[in-house]
């Protein structure tokens, strides 16, 4: 079920938590909304499931053509999973699973061992099958979080929300668990949006990015595009590392071909660390001189804190530790840098 | 001198802390209650039956435990509107709403008793109006639930009669319950009802099936709370219930009644009756309680 959200606005008092905001959802995508706190991703989620209303002269949200905006949440078909999991305590995992099914009306809702038969299935689903008769505080956050799925799934949604589903769970879990939904989804194949504050999170698993910041949306792509195009200073800064330079301060150490608008207003360069290159120092040679200052060399790449000689900025560079052990640097060692490839954004173009 | 009880904490003085626990507890409730025991020891059996199964103290007993049953059931359910309108909603005054729930634990008790009969006789301020209504209401009670006499436990007039003692017993339990539901509704996360709204179900289910339940432990401990009170309770009582004998006496009461005169046997008599009946009500509904936790960790 595809799902539309047309100019929605959402104030809290003086506060502004969705300034127009619109968004499209095709149908089965698995699409990250991703943002800083504060920037209103959790509110949008939340008005979707309809556990939240937009102010009332704002837009309106349709899911498949249909408009939903004034159908209270248990009528929408959608299934919502909380950060902190919301089961009921008091009822046993099988119990909790059920819920959905047990609360409805005499005539639609199923048979008794046809609910007992869907619990199961649905445990099985989220690989759980031997935790039904136990109470929520015997699992694991992982663990409850996946029972919290089964249950939002009973219902058969149509739709799946979740709320940073992945936030209270450390930090391996948290892998495996977001592998195994990307997974998961791709097996059931519902539309399903997540918030998350997690940028490595929403660009490894989802099929489209919807960057938000300060009540709007910045930027939707899929994941490369969104990382490799940032279409804000926002989106650069906010996927990824990346080393922020003023123009003028490049063009004078002729490390740049400086177009002439990037002159004019003293631009700011955006360029990311594994997007420069570490050559020896040469005295006279084109390029930045820097001098080294540290050197983080645990992990898969190699990290270099420089600064540059003329202005003193921090520069940050990746590069691999094959590179780095060819160029045989000590720390107060002065380099020359080379900027594969970097990217400038107008003074206007920036919101 | 590795002690099992024993644990290094941060904060030492578990010796310290427990002995202090020990002596205070003894000093303050087990020798006061003992000496009640011992001083029943004395007595011959057929003394002691004589003192505790007189009709007009097995009245008082029925009278005593029933009041203050019915006082605390409908306490945790009005008990439960009032936590429940002063942790959800908040409106102006709700500050002085919360602080006069207080007022009948910090009231002294005999004020209460001399307000409440004096506002609720024939001729006082509210009496006036409700008494013919209560008389109505009470008949209708009887109509819809008939498996109960409830015109021989609230019938007659709301002051210097049984329904008076409901009034005071109502009145003194009231604080017990709001006070141990306010914290636990204010902790109750409100996701657990948007999950259940999500999940289709209505609000009648949301509060029947989700919130009751996680409520249910801290309603039984207000209940519990307010029962108990409620059986001890004699200064407000004894001046809105009339006292007749064998009617509208409470057991504190009768109690009070054979020390004026002398009988201090037959007194303490009557007050460990009392005692070990309290002390295995509140055994059983600690039971109950434990069982209604059976859900969580702790």
């Amino acid at each position: 079920m595809s799902i539309a959200v047309k100019n929605i606005r959402k104030t809290f008092g003086a506060f502004t938590a969705l300034d127009g905001v619109d968004l499209n959802v095709r149908s089965g995508q698995l699409v990250a909304l991703l943002g800083p706190s504060g920037s209103g991703k959790t509110t949008l989620l939340r008005i979707i499931a309809g556990l939240e209303y937009a102010d009332p002269e704002s837009g309106r949200i349709q899911f498949h053509g249909e408009d939903v905006t004034d159908v209270p949440a248990g009528k929408r078909k959608v299934g919502f999973v909380f950060q902190h999991y919301a089961l009921f305590r008091h009822m046993t995992i099988c119990e909790n699973i059920a819920f959905g099914l047990k609360v409805r009306g005499r005539r639609e809702r199923p048979a008794k061992d046809e609910i007992a038969a869907r619990v199961a299935k649905l445990l099985k689903l989220v690989q759980l099958d031997q935790l039904g008769g136990r109470y929520q505080h015997r699992l694991s956050g992982g663990q409850r979080q996946r029972i919290a799925l089964a249950r939002a799934l009973a219902v058969e949604p149509k739709v799946l929300l979740l709320d940073e589903p992945f936030g209270a769970l450390d930090a391996k879990v948290r892998k495996e668990l977001r592998r195994w939904l990307r997974r998961f989804q791709d097996e059931i194949n519902i539309t399903t949006i997540f918030v998350t504050h997690d940028q490595e999170e929403a660009l490894e698993i989802a099929d489209e990015v919807v960057i938000m910041n300060n009540a709007r949306v910045e930027q939707v792509g899929t994941p490369q595009e969104v990382y490799d195009r940032p279409a804000s200073p926002f989106v650069y800064q906010f996927l990824g590392n990346v080393n922020v330079l003023r123009a003028q301060s490049l063009a004078h150490a002729g490390a740049h071909a400086p177009t002439e608008a990037m002159l004019e207003v003293d631009g700011q360069i955006y360029v990311r660390p594994h997007d420069i290159e570490v050559l020896p120092h040469v005295p006279g040679a084109a390029g930045v001189v820097a001098v080294l200052r540290y050197i983080h060399a645990a992990g898969s790449t190699a990290r270099l804190s420089l600064e540059q000689v003329s202005t003193r900025e921090p520069i940050e560079v990746e590069t691999t530790r094959v590179t780095l052990a060819g160029l045989d640097l000590q720390v107060g060692d002065l380099v020359n840098l080379r900027l594969r490839q970097s990217r400038s954004f107008d003074d206007d173009f920036s919101i | 001198m590795a002690s099992p009880f024993r644990q290094r904490s941060v904060l030492p003085g578990f010796g310290l802390s427990l002995g202090f626990t020990l002596a205070y507890l003894g000093l303050i409730v087990l020798i006061p209650l003992s000496a009640a025991f011992l001083k029943i020891a004395g007595m011959s059996w057929h003394d002691f039956v004589a003192a505790v199964a007189s009709p007009r103290v097995v009245a008082s007993y029925r009278l005593s435990f029933g009041v203050a049953l019915l006082a605390a059931l409908v306490n945790a359910f009005f008990g439960f509107i009032v936590a429940w309108v002063l942790v959800r909603y908040s409106f102006p005054g709700r500050r002085i709403v919360d602080a006069l729930v207080d007022l009948p634990f910090a009231l002294p008790t005999a004020v209460a008793g001399i307000a409440l009969s004096a506002i609720y006789a024939k001729n006082g301020w509210v009496g006036q109006w409700l008494d013919p209504l209560w008389a109505r209401g009470v008949g209708k009670l009887a109509t819809v639930v008939p498996w109960i006499d409830w015109k021989d436990w609230l019938g007659g007039t709301l002051a210097f009669d049984r329904p008076g003692i409901f009034i005071a017993l109502t009145f003194i339990g009231l604080p017990f319950v709001v006070r141990t539901l306010q914290p636990v509704l204010a902790e109750l996360e409100p996701e657990l009802e948007e999950a259940a709204a999500t999940l289709g179900a209505n609000r009648w289910q949301t509060m029947t099936r989700v919130i009751l339940p996680e409520l249910f432990p801290a309603l039984i401990t207000g209940f519990a709370l307010a029962f108990a009170r409620a059986i001890g309770e004699y200064g407000s009582v004894v001046f809105i219930a009339g006292n007749q004998p064998a009617h509208s006496e409470i057991t504190p009461l009768i109690i009070i009644t054979k020390l004026e005169q002398y009988d201090y046997r037959g007194a303490t008599a009557v007050a460990v009756v009392m005692l070990v009946a309290s002390f295995l009500l509140l055994l059983a509904i600690n039971l109950l309680q434990k069982w209604s936790r059976r859900f969580s960790a702790v």
